[in-house]
């Protein structure tokens, strides 16, 4: 049996059904990513200090500008469909995964930057953040521990120079974090009362830019997945029923373009403010 | 690709806004502009990209449904966020 209105359009609505599904999909996500904003409010105004500058801005400002583009690319390539100019639309969705992964790619570049760096309190008080020699990924007290590792070179953020607010800025420039340009000063893991790297547990802030971020990248990934399998499989359909691809790709697009609005919010929100 | 260059512009225009300094001293307003260039922004992937300006009324329909809740939830959020909400407390 085929499956109704997948190209004509009900006559209650005045759209296909897969137009009225994708709006009611996305009015839902708005709820979602909202209640995720609202709580990044309440946690905000309701913290003492709120940290600021961890975030890198011209890398975050590049993303978005991925994000917009491939919003156009996107648009281009159901505007191929309706044009029947199919080599046009694989040029158009092609690039459009390819930014999608650009995203992706330059987002995991900075987890890693924050799951690299450290937060230390010592016996007598002092509180650092800044590097461990080598890098080490998650690296907790209690893998210390268990590793009996005695001692640890850290890098104080202080020893670049500037504040935590530059490392932001440190973080494109991976080649000012070659070893001989760091001051490392050597801690012993028994003088530790806490360590733990920027990761979600190790205070609000990251709680809640791990969440909203790791959601919209998961979109994002998701996106992704849908707008290749178009373009690897859509060959058959632009065969069969050709107006049908052209409202999948379309259907797509929309959700590709809540995706984009997302992280324009979300930008501004994190990054700058 | 008007639209395009406009989203671009106006990112650029959402960083600079943020090097501003009345920032740093009136916060709240630097939170407000951030969130005008965002609507901006917004508005015209929405209505271009997305054809939204365009539509049928079901959809309409559907968002401003969305609008009103998501509305609501903001709402809801601020009465909440001090420690005693607006209209709550007696006045001796």
């Amino acid at each position: 049996m085929e499956i109704p209105y997948t190209v004509t359009p009900r006559r209650d609505t005045g759209l296909y059904n897969a137009k009225v599904g994708i709006w009611l999909f996305l009015a839902s996500e708005v709820m979602l990513f909202g209640a995720l904003f609202s709580s990044y409010v309440l946690l905000r105004v309701g913290a003492d200090k709120w940290p600021h500058g961890l975030l890198n801005i011209p890398i975050g400002t590049f993303n978005t500008a991925v994000l917009i583009t491939s919003s156009v690319t996107v648009v281009m390539a159901w505007a191929s469909l309706k044009l029947h100019q199919f080599n046009k639309f694989k040029i158009y969705m092609t690039a459009t995964i390819l930014c999608a992964l650009a995203f992706v790619g330059i987002k995991t570049i900075e987890y890693k930057d924050k799951f690299t760096h450290y937060s230390v309190r010592l016996a007598d008080g002092r509180t650092m953040d800044g590097h461990i020699k080598g890098s080490p990924l998650f690296w907790s007290l209690k893998k210390l521990k268990d590793k009996n590792v005695e001692t640890i070179e850290f890098a104080p953020d202080a020893a670049h120079g500037a504040a935590a607010a530059a490392h932001g800025a440190e973080a494109a420039k991976p080649a000012a974090h070659a070893a001989g340009e760091h001051q490392f000063e050597i801690i012993k893991v028994s003088d530790l009362t806490y360590l733990s790297a920027y990761v979600p547990s190790h205070n609000t802030y990251f709680a809640i830019y791990f969440t909203l971020t790791g959601l919209h990248a998961a979109h994002v990934i998701g996106g992704a997945l849908v707008m290749t399998y178009i373009l690897l499989f859509g060959g058959k359909m632009w065969r069969t029923q050709p107006d049908r691809l052209t409202n999948r790709v379309e259907v797509a697009g929309l959700f590709w373009h809540f995706v984009d609005l997302v992280w324009i919010f979300l930008f501004p929100v994190l990054y700058l403010l | 690709m008007f639209i395009f260059g406009a989203l671009l512009v106006g990112t650029i225009l959402t960083v600079w806004a943020a090097t501003l300094e009345f920032n740093k001293t009136h916060p709240a307003a630097g939170i407000t502009v951030a969130l005008i260039i965002a609507s901006v922004k917004s508005f015209l992937v929405a209505g271009y990209f997305m054809h939204l300006i365009s539509e049928k009324k079901a959809i309409y329909a559907t968002l401003a449904t969305t609008a009103f809740f998501f509305a609501a939830l903001m709402g809801l959020t601020l009465w909440s966020m001090h420690d005693f909400p607006f209209f709550t407390t007696i006045k001796y």
